[in-house]
């Protein structure tokens, strides 16, 4: 047993009591340096950086909701960096790193596990892909490799290698595939913001953006109004409309996407698996459950509610890719709601609007950017609009010039 | 443990005394009947214990008996995870407790119920990571706890299907309130399915003695008759509403199959949950819900035990006392919370049956025997103010405890459509509010629980579903209710703990308290951080008590604090069932037979199956190679079926094309073909295809194998908009297609047409014509993607077989051989021709794959032209580009990337060792900077090896492109 544990055992009272993760709700301020409207993983880790790295501490995350309850709530905790593109490779794979740090960071847990991410190559044209995604990933050092149908059955045994009627030709092997939990990684971020300073308002709705003479002023609220030097918005899923809100239009549809959870059972495996000819990915938690997911629903909406189709479809690939999981028990079924952008990559930096800063366009890739994400829109608020160099692909001023940065391979049914 | 805990019959209504069955639990033999559940055999040989809990490995047994608890969840052979209350029992089946190590009796993890105080909640964000890297051990160690059951991991799936219902009515629930929704409903000529979770009908008619109507029985027993005779009514037995999908679609599921029904109106009549008190203990084994106890003796004919203390919140369980006096359990005392006592009816029965009885006081404590196999005793006190107890005990010795705190609705299905629970502060209970026009509600879980109004509530729904299905205009009359079946605070925090709030995650009073003390106060924050809720039973007794503890703790009221979101599904349910038979289905070419015959490797391309190349695995570059050089050479056949096929015909067939493809059609002469290319709204390439012009208004296009359903969807999504006067049909799948290739190819054809003369002057490259081959009329089109002289021949796909048996034959002096998709691929390649999607990526543009000729842009409009005009306009940044390599080089693979200095600047995207020209030859992005022909471009090829292959023109062969044009 660890020594905290036992520290804490011994003493009588509630141990965590006297340094509350977070702190009890208090009044708006009329005036903030930075007002962040979103406290799921991205606003956080924002105001977090902006408080560490900057010293920018008058700070206010505003959120219409609870605290990270979006789809910091709702994601599958997938981190990766096995991405197609050199801008998305670089993004990513800094994101990982910090990921492996944050809990001694945080003095928080966030159970970050290393459990590799195996993709399923179920067609020659997978093939072609996989391996230009592993030759990028190991340019930029990545540890990922193409692997045959040996190497997948050592690696998964309870894997069907004819999934479908789609033999497994080979597998996009991407080590540094992890999970953690996801909550906590919200909380860490939060402790570690409002121990500096910064307030979290939780069910805070942002009415309206005050926009004069081109220039972000403050927010309308439930509350009353706020003032602000700089606004940033991050709420994947609402993106474009708090946009309208301030007044410009964001190349984003949004649909929902689903995912679900079986009952737990004694832990059998390890890595991620992930099949895009099938649509299904499939982990097991911590705690023991398997998580199953697949691709967004077919239509743009913004309903959280879950469906049957999309159930019926995920679990009957599933059950193909793992056919004993047959008799696995499912407990819970979600959704939420996913920004996508035409070619896969986010919306980071300024925006039509002065001082206001855009964090958004997080499809199905926003959980594992969390960390450089936050670290780079900290950056471009503290320098006053110079965007960091990580981030200038991501402008949205790249759909005038046509200039994307296409991961539209990489990130089907893998997230 | 041998003695009996049967009652002499006929105690027992579920149970078929003629009809034992065996059966195994953790290796040692019992004796059940059918009709049993695996946990009523249980408990009527007097084994209580069935699991060890999640956290703490404490023993636990039945609580609700109604498949509504985490406690009996068992293996069952090899599935994980069972319900031992629902399970029924089969004969010989092999049952075993879970989340033990060692035996369930004897569980050498049994210690972790002493490390409660060292693992407070969350305890595992505060630790096991420092130093860095520390994790990752400790991550081993608490994986090996996780989970509950042990999954098969060789087990094959069985047969399970689904049917789709569709009826006016569903009623969910056949207790008192559904059976009359049910029948009303039919009686005025709606056809209803009801649906009960229970292997009978009657809900709490079926156990419970409702002192209060004493006509209860004989209204089952009619009620009973009635439902089971009705023709209008269909009803559901063991099956399970597991949840509510928008617009009434319910699956239900039944035995081995998945029903999804469609109703017009749904009455959902669930019930309400039973829920528990909490205290010190409340989890021993012989504590139950005062339910459970009246199902034990009603339903399985079960004593529940000799000596029963009865802790009551409401006048529910002071009946469940007198049940078990007339069993002959003795009854030590009625513990009744409520200090202004129960009604007065019910307390003179009771008196009457000389049963101690006490109000104002609680159970401060179970006491259990050794190890806390069960209950051995209880620890009395008085309430002297909400939530506390005085100092005075009075121990109670019992073997057993029915307890009742009151009841919340089963609100799951209706908050899956929306319905929003308010709490009502007097009552002490949450009700169901803002549901849907289409969803209705009855009974219990409308908060409605004396006999009579949960009958008339049941008939009011139904009335209000017939008017809205306009089979009555009878005006639904209100029900109201006033009964109290919640205690305002039955909850009892122990300094020692175990006074458990959620029983599927161990989660104790404090728990939930000091989530909120540090921070987490928002009923999702406080799941999320103490697990509460997320366990099997998804909060169905935890989430009232969380709530008033959240309410109490942040001073707030409970409506303020909520639950948390019910979800689908209500019940979990196996995999199995939604995945069904799990159809894999594929597609075949009328040619399918043959390819067999002759040896084809077949390989799914686009979901067709399609042969890669004729002959043995082992052999398979010989074999492609030989397939080239016979094209080449002398003359081959290809099944090309899956080449998508559109027919687009109407007087704006011309107008629809030029919108649709890059491509100008306007001057396009009948009976030609021409190149067609689309570009999607970003100006990337999407496809590409040949188009032949039938008549002025009639085209008949291809499109990629893996393409044509797109390219087709999209047509029709803009002639949505566009309202053009055109007919579009995917016509892929009617024609059966052969591509004849090579130069003998006219000679084969010639004998197999009539109407159709071949000769190069009459039947140029890249006309069209119609006719009839083999006696079937047929679309040739002289076309070639393989660079030599060719024919391709579409016929009625159901006479593709016999062309391509005449084919052969024609062919033999000409010693004719199929080719596969390996062996086109590489011609192709030698072509220089680009494959979409291979060649092409989500970026390519026209001008990045010398494809801006095909880009008339003397007209007005096509999908994507302005995106173009802006890319083309900019510095062009990447090209695709032919190279080749001596054969003596490593030869790139297909994803291998191509350099600049230390930066990717493109990736190979086709390579082959070409047979013809005998060396390595592919296509590449390159930076633009080095696509000159000439330039050499360094490819890292597997294994990190770079080699340098040199730039040259497309094609790679027959470059004065004579050979198709013979």
């Amino acid at each position: 047993m660890p020594f905290a544990l036992l520290k804490y055992g011994l003493k009588d009272d509630f141990p965590f009591e006297k340094d509350p993760d977070l702190p009890l709700p208090t009044d708006l301020k009329r005036h903030y340096d930075v007002v962040i409207i979103g406290a799921g993983g991205h606003g956080l880790a924002t105001a977090y950086y902006l408080a560490k790295y900057h010293g920018i501490t008058n700070v206010a995350i505003l959120e219409m909701g609870y605290l990270a309850g979006g789809n910091m709530a709702r994601n599958t905790a997938v981190i990766r960096s096995n991405y197609l593109t050199s801008e998305g490779v670089s993004f990513y794979s800094e994101s990982v790193n910090m990921y492996k740090g944050l809990a001694n960071e945080f003095d928080f847990n966030i159970m970050y596990s290393r459990r590799g991410q195996l993709t399923l190559a179920q067609s020659e044209a997978a093939v072609r892909g996989f391996r230009q995604r592993s030759e990028v990933n190991k340019h930029f050092d990545g540890d990922t490799d193409l692997i045959g149908p040996d190497d997948i059955r050592q690696l998964v045994p309870t894997l069907n290698m004819n999934a479908g009627g789609l033999p497994v030709l080979a597998g996009l092997w991407h080590r540094d595939g992890a999970t953690a939990r996801h909550d906590a990684i919200a909380w860490g971020y939060a402790k570690g913001a409002t121990q500096r300073g910064v307030e979290i308002h939780q069910q805070t709705e942002v009415t309206d953006v005050i926009v004069e003479n081109g220039r972000a002023t403050g927010v309308k609220t439930n509350r009353g109004q706020v003032n602000a030097g700089v606004i940033i918005q991050a709420v994947a899923g609402r993106s474009s409309l708090l946009a309208a809100k301030a007044g410009f239009r964001m190349p984003i549809t949004s649909y929902p996407l689903q995912a679900m959870v079986t009952q737990p059972v004694k832990p059998f495996l390890d890595p991620l698996v992930s099949s895009p000819a099938l649509h299904c990915y499939v982990q097991q938690t911590g705690r023991g459950e398997i998580v199953l997911g697949g691709g967004s629903d077919p239509y743009p909406l913004y309903s959280t509610r879950s469906t049957l189709p999309m159930k019926e479809e995920v679990l009957t690939n599933a059950v193909k890719l793992f056919p004993f999981m047959a008799n696995l028990r499912l407990l819970r079924q979600w959704g939420g709601i996913a920004d996508m952008t035409s070619d896969y990559s986010p919306i980071m930096g300024i925006s039509p609007v002065e001082n206001y800063y855009l964090d958004a366009g997080w499809g199905t890739w926003g959980f594992k950017a969390t960390p450089i994400a936050g670290k780079t829109m900290a950056e471009l608020v503290a320098s006053g609009g110079i965007v960091p160099d990580l981030i200038k692909p991501f402008s949205m001023e790249r759909f005038n010039r046509f200039v994307q940065v296409n991961e539209m391979g990489a990130t089907a049914a893998s997230h | 443990m041998n003695e009996s805990f049967r009652f002499d019959a006929p105690v027992g209504t579920l149970i078929k005394r003629d009809k034992p069955l065996i059966f195994e639990f953790e290796g040692k033999q019992y004796q059940g009947y059918e009709g049993d559940t695996l946990a009523s055999a249980l408990l009527a040989n007097g084994q209580w214990m069935m699991s060890r809990s999640f956290k703490y490995h404490r023993p636990r047994g039945p609580l609700t008996l109604a498949g509504q608890d985490a406690n009996t969840l068992v293996q069952l052979g090899g599935e994980p995870n069972v319900l031992a209350d629902r399970q029924l029992l089969t004969g010989n089946e092999a049952v075993f407790g879970q989340n033990y190590v060692g035996s369930l009796e004897n569980d050498r993890d049994a210690y972790m119920d002493k490390l409660g105080r060292f693992l407070p909640v969350g305890f595992y964000y505060r630790s096991f990571f420092r130093p860095l890297g520390i994790w990752d051990s400790w991550e081993k160690l608490i994986r090996k706890k996780a989970g509950l059951g042990v999954a098969d991991l060789d087990f094959q799936p069985e047969y399970y299907d689904k049917k789709y219902l569709f009826h006016d009515v569903a009623v969910i629930g056949a207790g008192a309130a559904g059976l009359t929704a049910a029948l009303t409903a039919a009686n005025a000529g709606a056809k209803v399915i009801l649906v009960e979770e229970n292997p009978n009908l009657g809900g709490a008619l079926a156990y419970h003695q409702f002192t209060e109507n004493e006509f209860s029985g004989e209204l089952y027993q009619r009620l009973l008759m009635e439902v089971e005779d009705h023709k209008n009514i269909e009803v559901f037995l063991n099956a399970t509403c597991n949840a509510w999908f928008v617009d009434n679609y319910l699956p239900i599921i039944q035995g081995k199959r998945m029903y999804k029904a469609r109703v017009k109106q749904c009455i959902v009549a669930t019930g309400s949950l039973e829920q528990h008190v909490v205290f010190r203990n409340n989890d021993l084994p012989g504590i139950v819900m005062s339910s459970a106890a009246e199902r034990m003796m009603a339903l399985y004919g079960i004593r529940p035990g000799h000596a029963a203390v009865v802790l009551a919140g409401n006048d529910h369980a002071l009946n469940t006392a007198l049940m078990l006096k007339q069993h002959d359990v003795e009854v030590k005392a009625v513990i009744d919370m409520r200090s202004e006592g129960g009604d007065k009816r019910v307390l003179s029965a009771l008196f009457e049956q000389d049963i101690p009885y006490k109000a104002g006081y609680t159970v401060y404590e179970a006491i259990g025997q050794k190890k806390n196999k069960h209950i051995k005793a209880v620890d009395v006190r008085a309430i002297i103010a909400s939530g506390e107890v005085g100092e005075d005990s009075e121990i109670i010795e019992c073997d057993m405890l029915c307890m009742s705190a009151g009841f919340m609705p089963t609100y799951q299905l209706l908050c899956q459509a929306g319905g929003k629970l308010a709490y009502d502060d007097a009552q002490a209970r949450f009700r169901i509010e803002n549901l849907p026009a289409n969803l209705h509600i009855a009974g219990a879980v409308n908060s409605i629980h004396s006999l009579d109004a949960v009958i008339a509530d049941g008939r009011r729904a139904a009335v209000n579903v017939l008017n809205l299905l306009s089979l009555s205009t009878e005006k639904p009359e209100l029900v109201e209710c006033k009964l109290k079946t919640n205690f305002d605070w039955p909850i009892f925090k122990h300094p020692k703990g175990k006074d458990f709030v959620d029983f599927d995650e161990d989660l104790q009073v404090k728990d939930i308290i000091n989530s909120t003390r540090i921070g987490y106060r928002d009923v999702q924050l406080v799941k999320r951080y103490s697990t509460v809720g997320m366990g099997p039973s998804q909060g169905r007794h935890s989430a009232l008590p969380t709530a008033r503890l959240i309410a109490k703790a942040t001073d707030r009221s409970v409506n303020e604090t909520g639950v948390t979101t019910a979800r689908p599904p209500f019940a979990p349910e196996k995999l199995a069932h939604l995945a069904g038979r799990g159809f894999s289905p594929t597609k075949r070419t009328p040619m399918h037979q043959r390819h067999l015959e002759l040896g084809g490797q077949m390989i799914n391309v686009g979901g067709w199956q399609r042969p890669a190349y004729y002959g043995a695995t082992e052999q398979d570059k010989t074999s492609i190679y030989n397939e080239v050089k016979h094209v080449r050479n002398h003359v081959g056949i290809m099944d090309v079926s899956t080449l998508g096929g559109i027919d687009v015909r109407g007087p704006d067939t011309v107008e629809f094309l030029n919108r649709i493809y890059t491509v100008n059609f306007t001057k396009q002469p009948i009976n030609q073909t021409r190149y067609a290319m689309m570009v999607n709204e970003h100006g990337v390439m999407s496809d590409d295809g040949i188009a032949a012009r039938l008549a002025d208004d009639y085209f008949y296009l291809s499109a990629t194998t893996s393409g044509v359903d797109r390219v087709f969807r999209d047509m029709k999504k803009w002639n949505a908009q566009w309202q053009l006067d055109v007919d579009i049909a995917n016509v892929t799948t009617a024609f059966a297609k052969i591509n004849v290739a090579g130069p003998d190819a006219r000679k084969v054809l010639e004998n197999l047409t009539g109407d159709i003369d071949l000769s190069a002057e009459a039947f140029p490259y890249l006309a069209y014509r119609e006719g009839h081959v083999i006696g079937v009329p047929a679309r040739v089109l002289r076309v070639g993607f393989v660079g030599e002289l060719s024919f391709e021949v579409h016929v009625p796909a159901r006479f593709g077989e016999a062309l391509w048996d005449a084919l052969v034959d024609a062919g033999k002096p000409f010693n004719l051989k199929p080719f596969g998709v390996s062996s086109q691929r590489i011609l192709r390649l030698e072509k220089g021709h680009f494959l979409i999607s291979q060649d092409t990526d989500g970026m390519t543009h026209p001008g990045e794959i010398d494809m801006t000729w095909a880009l008339k842009v003397n007209k007005p409009f096509f999908v994507g032209n302005r995106s173009v005009d802006i890319v083309l306009a900019q510095q062009q940044k990447r090209k695709l580009v032919a190279f080749t390599l001596p054969t003596s080089t490593s030869k790139p693979e297909e994803g291998n990337l191509v350099l600049k200095g230390d930066a990717i600047s493109g990736n190979v995207t086709s390579c082959d060792y070409s047979p013809t020209l005998d060396s390595t030859i592919g296509l590449a992005y390159a930076d633009i900077d080095q696509s000159r022909v000439g330039q050499t471009i360094p490819i890292r090829v597997d294994g990190g090896e770079v080699v340098n292959a040199t730039i040259v023109q497309r094609p790679f062969y027959d470059a004065s492109e004579q050979r198709q044009e013979l």
